[in-house]
């Protein structure tokens, strides 16, 4: 009779969670994926089973165009954050001695987060432009005659604006991991005649793998949902798959919207599938 | 003028709305000013005519409460379409009402109600400016104007009393240049598409309006002859398509826009100096001190009409307020404001009244101004002796090519514009 009270109990206590989840996360999601084999004319769209969405999906090369260019996106964004982001945390981590300075310098990485994401890109806009402040700049140095177009309404923009973006979402679960290394590891390291590269790559960074594994899902994800940031910063030129749901919706296409949302999500699982299986974050968390 | 009746003497609607009602040759709905006063009617449109002004001048002549939410295109259709309790009236473009009235979403008005109309333009009505003037290809407004009967899904062909859209605010569209990066003159369309202006031209990325601004380019280079600019086929669309997307993957646009604020910067900017746009963002341009030119082109205009519709779901007193509102409308206040921003009004007469003789000559007549034009909200546009770029209210709506439309392959066309975009 105990047992059993308590297995109500645990049951009790698990359900507010799990009713929200159900509520705001799995019902979407189901929702989602129904609408994805609806039907749509001009101005509505009505029930139905069909694989038309799917069906057109998957037989325009667009479709494969738009999906390269956003895993391509993910992955340069990724690399160059995994770049600064260790940077960064290890200066935090291991240059900085006292406790104090490691906070204050900490939160001015946060600084720029104290505006709107939709500000911090826009601000680029002026000083990449054609008549910007980069140009104006390398013109007055001599170090160009003409002002360089690709600076702005490019790939270089929208990348150099993720980067921007999403590099603090390196920074604080590497620099969180690396806190938590002993160091004691690095002495002894050091005792055993390693020098600073040998023990960066053999001590620090396998036992920093946990914090970047978070750092990237973050970002991956992130990027691959993103569509203001590539309409904002490619001048609409370039388009992701964000952007191909938002002009889906725009244009009442809610069905093939759906579909397409429902293939990027399994296109983000399946990557942080993959990702999960080199390293086991479960013992951060 | 019609006497105040016995009774109604405490309605505020006779003593501010007095033009309006008057005017009207009906019998004034019977409102009473204390429940006018909690009448909040809600208006959701596109940004060039829900105008806080015109909430607030709705307040002091009619009393009740107007609501407005500014939007884009593609958010307006879509909320027309698909909340239909969200919204009292749609103030919608013409193309949008062909795509949103099947919906069963808006009810028809009732023509007899409306005071101004024999004198609205003919534009709306038969389709023509004048009696021997062309009607435009596209989607004109007269065509989706009116419907045979009250609860009809489909568009009568000739006028009837059942109107759906009341127009208000209507122009000709063409291509914005900054004369001073191209110095020379640019009298076609084709030039947008110019090896000379590689990486500084724009068109705009709302795909039923940008296909319209493609054609006309198309056809200028004689690349293409449409035989309905406003309904192509498929083979027109993915020639269209075809030679635009060579010029983009040449580098000839600089970026694509979709809001307001977007084209202003890229031409304000000079990032941009050759692209489709609308005739305010000009105006936004030009009162920064940038000189700004709304080029009138050979080949005439592109051109576009909005008006309000009534939500299906208005109905009592505040259907009866949303008549005093258009009739209102129509009376002239707000057409003066908007003709003074360089729209026109679909009643230019009684537009008329609320403008200076110097703000009628150059906005309407085509005349040089004799004194400074100022903006609605007190910006200079143009000093004594400027004409108004491609003149006269004739001389533009008589040039207009072809109207914004949707086409019956819009779905199709839709998907090729997403692989333009991705291209």
């Amino acid at each position: 009779m105990r047992l059993k009270n308590r297995h109500v109990l645990g049951w009790l206590e698990a359900a507010p969670l799990a009713l929200v989840l159900l509520a705001f996360l799995i019902a979407p999601i189901v929702m989602i994926v129904i609408v994805s084999f609806w039907g749509a004319t001009e101005f509505s769209i009505y029930p139905a089973f069909q694989f038309d969405n799917y069906e057109f999906l998957f037989g325009s090369p667009v479709t494969y165009r738009v999906f390269w260019a956003t895993l391509k996106y993910a992955f340069i964004t990724w690399a160059l954050t995994l770049v600064i982001g260790f940077t960064a945390a290890y200066f935090l981590a291991f240059h900085v001695r006292s406790l104090g300075m490691q906070v204050a310098l900490f939160l001015v990485c946060t600084i720029p987060f104290w505006t709107s994401n939709i500000i911090r890109m826009i601000s680029w806009i002026p000083f990449l432009g054609r008549n910007g402040i980069a140009n104006q700049t390398l013109i007055s140095w001599g170090v160009i005659d003409e002002p360089l177009e690709w600076l702005l309404y490019s790939d270089f923009s929208v990348l150099l604006a993720f980067v921007h973006l999403y590099t603090l979402f390196m920074v604080v679960p590497i620099f969180n991991t690396m806190m938590r290394i002993d160091k004691a590891l690095l002495e002894a390291a050091r005792d055993n005649g390693a020098s600073g590269f040998q023990t960066l790559v053999h001590v620090i960074l396998p036992l920093t793998k946990p914090g970047i594994m978070i750092g990237t899902i973050f970002v991956v994800t992130l990027v691959m949902g993103d569509f203001i940031t590539v309409r904002f910063m490619s001048g609409s030129q370039s388009a992701n798959v964000g952007r191909l749901i938002s002009n889906d919706i725009a244009l009442l296409q809610y069905p093939s919207a759906a579909a397409t949302a429902v293939v990027l999500l399994a296109t983000v699982m399946i990557v942080i599938a993959i990702l999960l299986r080199f390293v086991n974050i479960r013992k951060e968390l | 003028m019609a006497k105040p009746k016995v009774g109604y003497s405490r309605r505020s609607l006779l003593k501010a709305g007095g033009a309006a009602v008057a005017a009207s040759a009906l019998p004034a709905p019977m409102l009473w000013a204390q429940e006018t006063k909690d009448i909040v009617l809600r208006q959701f449109g596109t940004g060039v005519s829900n105008l806080n002004d015109v909430a607030n001048k709705v307040k002091e002549d009619l009393g009740f409460t107007l609501e407005m939410t500014a939007l884009d295109s593609d958010s307006v259709t879509q909320r027309a379409a698909t909340q239909p309790d969200s919204f009292d009236i749609a103030d919608i473009e013409y193309w949008i009402c062909k795509k949103v009235w099947p919906t069963g979403n808006l009810q028809a008005m009732d023509v007899s109600r409306i005071a101004n109309y024999d004198k609205i333009v003919g534009i709306f009505k038969s389709g023509k400016l004048n009696e021997d003037s062309e009607i435009a290809q596209g989607t004109a407004p007269h065509t989706v104007g009116f419907i045979p009967e009250p609860g009809a899904t489909t568009f009568a062909d000739e006028q009837t009393n059942w109107m759906t859209l009341i127009p208000t605010i209507y122009n000709a569209d063409t291509l914005g240049i900054r004369p001073d990066l191209i110095n020379r003159p640019i009298e076609s369309w084709a030039e947008l598409l110019n090896p000379e202006f590689q990486g500084k031209a724009s068109i705009l990325d709302i795909s039923s309006i940008g296909i319209m601004d493609m054609a006309m380019v198309c056809e200028a280079m004689g690349e293409i002859q449409y035989g309905d600019k406003g309904n192509m086929t498929r083979e027109e669309i993915d020639a269209t398509m075809a030679i635009f997307t060579e010029a983009k993957q040449n580098g000839q646009f600089r970026a694509f826009w979709k809001t307001f604020d977007e084209s202003v910067n890229l031409m304000a900017s000079g990032e941009v100096v050759i692209q489709s746009m609308w005739s305010p963002a000009i105006t936004a341009v030009k009162s920064r001190g940038i000189p700004c030119v709304y080029q009138p082109l050979k080949e005439g205009y592109r051109s576009w009409g909005g008006g309000i519709g009534l939500s299906q779901s208005l109905s009592g007193m505040e259907l009866d307020a949303a008549y005093d509102y258009i009739n209102w409308y129509l009376s002239g206040w707000v057409g003066g404001y908007l003709m003074r921003q360089g729209y026109y009004s679909a009643v230019p007469e009684t537009s008329k009244e609320f403008m200076s003789e110097n703000e009628w000559g150059y906005w309407f007549e085509g005349k040089e101004a004799t004194g400074e034009i100022t903006s609605p909200t007190g910006d200079v546009l143009a000093q004594a002796g400027e004409v108004r770029d491609g003149g006269s209210f004739e001389e533009r709506m008589g040039a207009v090519a072809c109207w914004n439309a949707v086409m019956d392959e819009n779905q199709y066309m839709v998907r090729k514009w997403n692989e333009f975009i991705a291209a």
